[in-house]
């Protein structure tokens, strides 16, 4: 038998009582996580002085103390007005057609303006999960977008679109071209690598592993320098590929090593269970793939696909160092420029060309990790 | 069951667990209410009730998992409060087992039961195997002490889990729901080992639905719901005659 | 019956997929055969020479900053692809020890309950991330570096050093014969430092007492050798360095394109370093922490045994791949003329020998030497760290 003092009923019930104000609230959050320890509470104020250290200065030159309008290097010298002048934007819009198309000529931008809506047209119809007839958008996008581009960037002289030499090409819509060549080259060719290197045939196989492998293991720098060098020597002189183009080959064969291993990562995410149910009912092997297993393994790498376009992206900038003028060798050439010199000149190109990258990756990421998202509220049962 | 002598002073109580006006808040969401309880040395206490009605959070309370905002919990005489040092003097004496096991992975299951007797209580390697190849017998899985966890099932991790808070000596046991991530047919055995246990003397506290050992093992069952303890009776009485509206209510869900 | 059924589909695709593999042999050999041909047809017109003779032939070009002996009218090119080779190796080891060091601890303080610490990590790790590595660099080159005062305005730092854009002069050690005593009781102290913990873990394991061989190993590896050092009568002297009219003489100096590309390197790989960190400790589940606090393990003990040798089972694959990506993200220092293996080599000898396919198919080939052996070592330290077979 149990003592009675260890029997309980209870008679009325608990109380419901809110929480005690020091735990809960802003109080309670800034205790637990700012003061919660003396350790805590000496990060705390280290890091606050960081800010205050960081904060302040970099507001004043980006907005506070910057130059927004002006003809040239006077503007942005310091003066009485502005003993400390911040960013030189002045140069920058002075110098903003240029950073957008290079030396392509005035009159023909229209066709520059155009391509660019043309591509954003379609990356939308991609991105946009719920767009309909998507795979229409995929064949815009691989197929009729390049061939359009070409015809709108290049000219064709016969249906009266001048030619406009590559050379005459720069800034921002050459790393627009760069990176969009690699997405559209490497997405197929890196599907095809992918498949070739979980293939069956011995040649297909060792010929993919040997590509990916070798391609993945040397800097991206020394396939340009491939690309740039060694190709005119490699092809008969009438057909001697331009500037551009050898760059292009160089950035689509690099992208496509590594798309294949993140194609290859979906492909072996997808269950045995799909393989055999595609071929219990007799799909042959093409089938198969482009019905059922790509269209999975490449919904579930989106994210991963995104990720490596960001790189893509950040490397276009290395077709600076085999003689492209992509966006930022047009900052380099204009922070040279006597008619803008002012000690704060180079920083503001490069801040600029900073804000410039940072906002187009940061953009990619955040949609990337939204894909992530969905995907994975649509797979929690 | 002898009462335990009473008094204002922890030190003489001898309470196994005493626990006055605790009462916690998860951000704004009271969940646990005016909970006090007192549990005597060798006591065996089964804690049953709703999912969320707050038994899990109050058992971790005991060991300091979790922390609360009023109240007092004072384990084998020492007070829990934020001291680090009185915190780890409980939780050397209180053992726990989880319902996900929480196996280290990477080690034997031989160095898990090793693990904290070596580096704990600073015991020589080889009196740490030889207790834990006792404990390991004990639960009646001498035979995987090379093993890694991942190669076992899921019962007999979890008796290997039983082990390896054994091989601290713990005066009081705390599980928190061991057998509902089990298969079926492993449920038994798991059990088993906890009633062979319970033969042993050791306090225990078990958060379960497994309403047969219940019956077979415990001194006193406590039903908790909406983060009140709602009643304490011996089986018994309990299961036959339950007092509050609420319980009635429990046991009729439960028992089918 | 059956049987004569099966036997022509199954040779049908069978000729299929060997018809299909000749074909791409025969077109990549077509291919290469193609591009080789045309390739000794225009080298010839150019009158290139082909083969490896150029190794040995005088370089006739100056190298910033050479870790052996150089000089431009006797050495090789051959010299002066190990010089190149060996700056690119100081650029990446001395990259890849601070990045890890400083992704540690941005990844680890990503965690951190401090909400501000949190914060200002994740901050440094969306920037950096988002911004390419070349803009980073010439930024740290053409922005911070260039603008410091030139050569007659430098600064100056106590204790011999100028600061310039010329680079950073500082002193230069001269070891007398006598310092091989203090290089020794160094060697020895790590040595002992060694041979003490493996004994306290022995002892562990006799007695139980826990190992606490800290206070040993600061006296083995910083007292030990402070004393030899003085008893030997400070064998150690500095060539300061001295500022004349045109240049600096003596000391030694560090190049701002080595600092520029150093910097830039171990920022950007920190920040892919930490969020690999992150990962991986966040791949320890809960439980894993609670189990080890409920047997009463102190915070320190339950991260050293349970917590991070769970995470680097996670960190260190990806963490392999970014030490790949920094060795490789080194050759962009052609962009800024430090005078690693692309620039010297890939740059300057190809440049004045025309002979673009040895010299790029040797670049190539280094690189993906330099990957393998950083993978092997790599994989080697996986397997120590204790991945469990599955």
């Amino acid at each position: 038998m149990v003592a009675a003092d260890r029997i309980y009923l209870r008679e009325a019930p608990a109380k419901l009582l809110p929480a005690p104000v020091a735990s809960t609230g802003v109080v309670g959050w800034v205790r637990a996580n700012l003061f919660s320890s003396p350790g805590n509470i000496a990060l705390t104020v280290i890091c606050a002085a960081l800010i205050v250290w960081i904060v302040p200065p970099l507001l004043r030159f980006f907005f506070f103390d910057a130059v927004w309008s002006g003809a040239d290097r006077e503007a942005c010298l310091p003066s009485a007005q502005n003993p400390e002048p911040g960013a030189c934007w002045a140069f920058i819009r002075a110098w903003s057609s240029y950073f957008t198309y290079g030396f392509y000529p005035l009159g023909e931008r229209w066709r520059v303006d155009l391509f660019f809506f043309l591509l954003a047209f379609g990356i939308a119809w991609l991105a946009w999960l719920g767009a309909p007839r998507r795979d229409i958008g995929a064949i815009y996008f691989f197929i009729v977008l390049p061939i359009l581009s070409y015809v709108l960037l290049s000219g064709v002289p016969i249906i009266g679109l001048p030619d406009v030499p590559t050379s005459l090409w720069g800034g921002i819509l050459v790393t627009i071209v760069v990176a969009t060549v690699g997405i559209v080259a490497s997405l197929p060719l890196g599907i095809l690598l992918a498949l070739g290197r979980r293939s069956e045939m011995p040649a297909v196989r060792l010929f993919s592993v040997t590509f990916i492998e070798f391609v993945r293991g040397v800097p991206l720098i020394t396939v340009l320098f491939m690309a740039s060098v060694m190709l005119p020597l490699f092809v008969p002189d009438r057909l001697a590929p331009d500037k551009l183009v050898r760059a292009l080959i160089g950035v689509a064969l690099f992208a496509s090593a590594y798309m294949a291993e993140v194609v290859r990562g979906g492909l072996l995410s997808i269950p045995r269970g799909q393989y055999e149910a595609a071929q219990a009912l007799a799909l042959p092997y093409w089938r198969m793939m482009a019905l059922v297993i790509l269209p999975q393994a490449l919904r579930v790498t989106l994210p991963n696909i995104v990720n490596t376009f960001i790189g893509l992206f950040k490397d276009t900038t290395l077709v600076f160092i085999v003689g492209i003028f992509d966006f930022l060798r047009t900052i380099e050439a204009a922070r040279g420029d006597p008619h803008w010199a002012t000690p704060i000149t180079s920083v503001t190109g490069y801040a600029f060309a900073a804000v410039f990258y940072f906002v187009c990756c940061y953009g990619m990421s955040r949609y990337s990790r939204n894909v992530e998202a969905r995907l994975a509220r649509a797979h929690r049962r | 069951m002898t009462n335990p002598s009473s008094g204002t002073d922890g030190e003489k109580t001898g309470w196994a667990v005493e626990i006055s006006a605790l009462n916690k808040w998860y951000g704004d969401f009271h969940v646990l209410r005016d909970i006090n309880l007192t549990v005597a040395r060798g006591e065996r206490i089964v804690i049953c009730g709703p999912s969320g009605g707050g038994k899990s959070t109050m058992l971790r309370c005991i060991n300091r998992l979790e922390d609360w905002q009023r109240g007092r919990v004072v384990v084998d005489g020492k007070e829990l409060t934020d001291d680090p040092k009185q915190i780890l003097a409980v939780r050397r004496d209180v053992g726990m087992v989880f319902q996900q096991f929480n196996l280290f992975p990477h080690l034997t299951v031989l160095e898990n039961c090793t693990l904290a007797p070596i580096w704990v209580r600073h015991m020589p390697k080889k009196d740490a195997e030889e207790l834990a190849m006792r404990y390991l017998r004990r639960v009646r899985i001498p035979e995987q002490a090379q093993k890694y966890p991942v190669r076992l099932s899921g019962g007999q991790q979890q008796r290997v889990a039983i082990a390896r808070a054994l091989c601290m000596s713990p005066n009081i046991m705390l599980f928190d729901e061991p057998t509902s991530a089990l298969d079926p047919e492993m449920v038994k055995e798991v059990l088993d080992t906890m009633v062979e246990l319970a033969g042993d003397g050791i306090t225990m506290l078990v958060v379960t639905h497994e309403m047969g050992f219940a019956r077979q093992v415990a001194d006193r069952i406590i039903f908790m719901a909406e983060g009140q303890i709602v009643e304490i009776n011996e089986p018994k009485a309990f299961f036959e005659h339950p007092q509050h509206e609420r319980t009635r209510l429990f046991l009729q869900q439960i028992l089918h | 019956m059956p049987k004569m059924l099966q036997l022509p589909l199954r040779s049908r695709q069978q000729w299929a997929s060997i018809a299909l593999q000749a074909a791409l042999v025969v077109v990549i050999g077509g291919l290469a055969y193609g591009a080789f041909i045309n390739a000794a047809d225009n080298l010839a017109k150019a009158h290139i020479a082909s083969g490896f003779r150029f190794w040995d032939n005088t370089a006739g070009f100056d190298i910033s900053q050479t870790l052996i002996g150089y000089s431009p009218s006797t050495s090789t090119f051959g010299r002066a692809f190990w010089v190149g080779l060996l700056n690119t190796l100081l650029v990446a080891s001395l990259g890849i020890v601070l990045a890890t060091a400083l992704g540690f601890t941005v990844g680890i303080a990503r965690l951190s309950r401090n909400w501000l610490v949190a914060r200002l990590a994740g901050g440094y790790v969306e920037l950096i991330r988002n911004v390419p590595l070349l803009l980073q660099i010439l930024f740290w080159y053409n922005a911070v570096l260039k603008s410091l005062p030139d050569l007659h305005s430098s600064i100056s730092i106590s204790g011999g050093a100028f600061l310039n854009n010329r680079g950073l002069f500082l002193p230069r050690p001269e070891f007398a014969d006598k310092f091989d005593y203090v290089a020794a009781a160094l060697v020895f102290g790590i040595v002992a430092t060694l041979a003490v913990r493996i004994w306290a873990r022995r002892r562990q394991e006799r007695t139980g007492q826990p190992p606490r061989t800290l206070s040993f190993a600061f006296g083995l590896i910083v007292v030990l050798p402070l004393l030899v050092f003085f008893a030997a009568g400070a064998p150690l002297s500095f060539s300061f360095p001295d500022m004349g009219r045109f240049n600096i003489r003596g000391g030694t100096e560090i190049l701002p394109e080595f600092a520029a590309l150093l910097v830039a390197l171990t920022i950007y790989t920190a920040a892919f370093i930490a969020e690999v960190v992150r990962a991986g400790i966040l791949a320890v589940s809960q439980g894993q922490t609670e189990a080890a606090q409920a047997l009463g393990l102190r915070s320190g003990s339950t991260l050293r045994l349970v917590v991070v040798p769970q995470a680097m089972r996670v960190i260190v694959p990806p963490l392999t791949s970014q030490y790949l990506n920094l060795i490789k993200n080194s050759s962009l220092a052609v962009a800024i003329g430090y005078p690693d293996l692309v620039q010297v080599f890939a740059g300057s000898v190809l440049n004045i020998t025309g002979q673009a396919v040895e010299v790029i198919a040797i670049t190539m080939a280094v690189y993906l030497f330099l990957s393998l052996v950083t993978s092997l070592l790599m994989n080697l330290y996986g397997r120590t760290v204790g991945i469990v077979e599955r």
